[in-house]
């Protein structure tokens, strides 16, 4: 029960894009198809997933105040935690590398359309964020954690993928055309926010 | 240029030497700053007590004022009774001195689980009271922690000797929201707690009430649209209370005889 | 601000002031503004343009992160692989940022306790990740210096804008260190003392920045036909 409420919280409550702005620059820029949309959102998916758990191990068993103790009783006082920073980031940067080299190879199609935006995923604020969390809102396990990156992942994906559909829908209307492109997409996502902040509050 | 830049050996080199440099950079800035940041963490500590008991201190005179004011800094356990006694100049390296309890840590470490007033394992725990002599007035201060709608937010509240009527509080937040939660930080919420008083009987014993309500004396009027915010303020007083109400009837009984 | 930051640089190298020079500091005002027009950074813009004066920290670090990943970045730009440059940048970035906050943590500590909150939104800020791969990797140490004011220029003043805008509808007023809070309009209008007026607490939440950005992009295009995209 425990992990369907992290994993819907993640999705709805705590949506990465609508409560806390998170990873708005790729979101912007990728979201003109629901196909790179959703390739995007899928390989942000896939690295939080991955790196979430990693920087938890990292951070329970290394970089915590006395989280050295399993290698001798003498590390108790040690705090790496100054280094928890680069150390995520480490992380995410080769996780991300490892995932450019999967696509590139079986997917050179979406390579094609993700362009620069793959390399910038190391630094989708997402990410970083969801290691951030993690560190702060102090998970019991790793199997919470999991759940945890994983949902904020969906609910990345579903934001972009739901935004990418609005604009391949809305160019076929008289926006006016300075707000064409980018403004109208700013001023979607906020109305998108607005409806998801009826979201806050709910207990699970 | 001689070298190839991009084959294996060189990358792997320039890594080898990045971490390395990088490592040690931050690792000197760290060490080499710990003691100036801890004492600085100390002073700031001292000001938010000091702050508590309405006296106005600043980061060059906390330590003076803290030795002024506060007069015995006394560890107790859940159960309200007394572990450990310190007087004197604050040592901030003496892990027995109850100045040094890091409530923040022991909050993290562990969490209520939700709904539930009591914290995770506050057998193990530790809670420090600082006893405070202001002008001949004898005040209790009592720090607290606990969650707002963003992350942590932390206070101190002072009480009267009566050890029921509240003499004043401070409250602090990481990220609440500027302008609507953040706002407990502010005078103006603050002053509302000072004069109310507390419960007799759990476990609420004081509520932080949505903004705008009507309030008594056992009850003040949260942030309007911080409601969250001021959800977790009501949750962190109810909950350290609980803790040091035990400690002070204790200690009024102690009186009494 | 950008011409104090002109005339530190000017006994350097005259060189700086070509044209070239300065279009580098000037286009990302406008032309090719960081947020508006190359949709970088936008995370941190939004998340603390509440209050005028985050803004205006938050800004000042990205100046000052930018001049330094980019000036070192561009140092560094005929030894750095390829293939693991975005690290090199990030481990840049983040021993920077990470070494500021020590450092202002152990003499500065009231600075540090408003600036350790956006740490983390500061690393991972892609304005500063942006510039690093497109320019400083690419360009000598002093056209990325100008590169990096200008496009930290061009960030601060959506920001500032933005913040402006939500405080004064959201707040009623602006809060300024030293000065309290600046109110503008009286205080006998507000409802709660019997007048017509209510702050709009909605301003305040997350999603009236997006459509505040937005409302500056459609402001900005209007006058600049050339940035208006096709669809």
């Amino acid at each position: 029960m425990e992990y369907l409420s992290i994993f819907v919280k993640g999705i709805f409550v705590e949506n990465m894009i609508f409560a806390y702005f998170l990873g708005m620059c790729s979101y912007l820029a990728v979201s003109k198809t629901v196909k790179t949309a959703n390739g995007l959102g899928l390989a942000v998916i896939f690295v939080l997933g991955i790196t979430v758990p990693i920087n938890y191990l990292l951070e329970n068993f290394v970089l915590k105040e006395g989280a050295l103790t399993w290698l001798s009783e003498d590390y108790a006082n040690v705090d790496l935690s100054f280094l928890s920073f680069i150390m995520f980031i480490a992380v995410i940067a080769s996780m991300v590398q490892l995932v450019e080299m999967i696509v590139e190879k079986f997917a050179p199609a979406l390579y094609g359309a993700l362009g620069i935006f793959l390399p910038l995923i190391a630094v989708n604020c997402s990410i970083l964020g969801g290691a951030l969390f993690m560190q702060e809102r102090q998970y019991p396990s790793i199997g919470e954690a999991t759940v945890f990156g994983l949902g904020s992942g969906v609910g990345w994906w579903l934001a972009i993928v739901a935004i990418a559909a609005i604009r391949e829908k809305i160019r076929y209307s008289h926006v006016p055309a300075p707000l064409r492109g980018l403004g109208i997409t700013f001023i979607i996502t906020g109305l998108m926010g607005i409806a998801f902040m009826s979201f806050m509050g709910i207990e699970i | 240029m001689a070298i190839n830049k991009n084959g294996t050996g060189y990358t792997f080199g320039f890594a080898i030497v990045m971490v390395i440099v990088v490592g040690a950079a931050l690792a000197v800035t760290s060490m080499s700053l710990k003691p100036r940041q801890q004492a600085n963490a100390a002073d700031k500590k001292m000001m938010d007590i000091l702050g508590a008991i309405q006296v106005e201190s600043t980061r060059d005179n906390a330590k003076e004022m803290f030795a002024q004011y506060v007069t015995t800094r006394i560890a107790i356990d859940a159960t309200g009774g007394q572990v450990s006694l310190k007087q004197g100049d604050v040592d901030t390296k003496d892990s027995t001195d109850p100045f040094n309890i890091d409530i923040k840590k022991d909050y993290r470490a562990n969490k209520p689980a939700k709904g539930d007033l009591a914290w995770g394992n506050a057998n193990a725990l530790t809670f420090p009271v600082f006893e405070c002599d202001k002008e001949g007035e004898r005040l209790y201060v009592v720090p607290m922690v606990g969650t707002g709608l963003w992350g942590p937010i932390w206070g101190y509240v002072a009480m009267q000797g009566d050890m029921k009527t509240i003499y004043g509080a401070t409250f602090d937040h990481k990220t609440e929201t500027p302008g609507l939660g953040a706002e407990i930080k502010e005078g103006f919420f603050t002053e509302k707690f000072a004069g109310k008083t507390l419960e007799e009987v759990g476990p609420t014993y004081f509520s932080v009430l949505k903004g705008g309500a009507i309030t008594n004396e056992h009850s003040v009027d949260g942030i309007t649209g911080g409601t969250i915010t001021s959800k977790g303020v009501d949750e962190m007083l109810n909950r350290t209370m609980g803790i040091y109400l035990k400690y002070f009837n204790n200690a009024s009984q102690r009186a009494e005889r | 601000m950008s011409t104090e930051n002109n005339t530190a640089v000017e006994p350097k190298r005259e060189s700086l002031f070509s044209k070239n020079n300065r279009k580098l500091l000037k286009d990302p005002l406008d032309d090719s503004n960081p947020i508006t027009v190359q949709v970088l950074g936008i995370c941190s813009a939004l998340a603390i343009t509440v209050q005028l004066q985050q803004a205006v920290i938050m800004s000042l670090s990205v100046l000052f992160v930018m001049i330094g990943g980019n000036v070192i970045i561009s140092l560094l730009r005929n030894f750095v692989p390829d293939r693991i440059r975005i690290i090199v940048q990030l481990v840049v970035v983040a021993s920077l940022v990470i070494i500021v906050d020590q450092v202002l943590k152990a003499f500065q500590p009231d600075i540090s306790e408003k600036l350790s909150v956006f740490v983390g939104l500061i690393i991972t800020n892609c304005i500063i990740m942006g510039r690093l791969e497109a320019f400083a990797l690419g360009n000598k140490p002093g056209p990325s210096m100008l590169d990096a004011i200008g496009n930290a220029m061009g960030y601060a003043w959506i920001l500032l804008v933005v913040s402006i805008v939500r405080e004064i509808f959201g707040s009623g007023a602006i809060s300024l260190p030293g000065m309290g809070q600046v109110k503008f309009l009286p205080t006998s209008w507000f409802i709660s003392e019997g007048g017509f007026y209510e702050n709009n607490n909605l301003m305040i939440l997350p999603p009236m920045a997006l459509i505040t950005v937005g409302l500056i992009i459609w402001i900005q295009r209007s006058r600049n036909a050339s940035l208006i995209e096709e669809n």
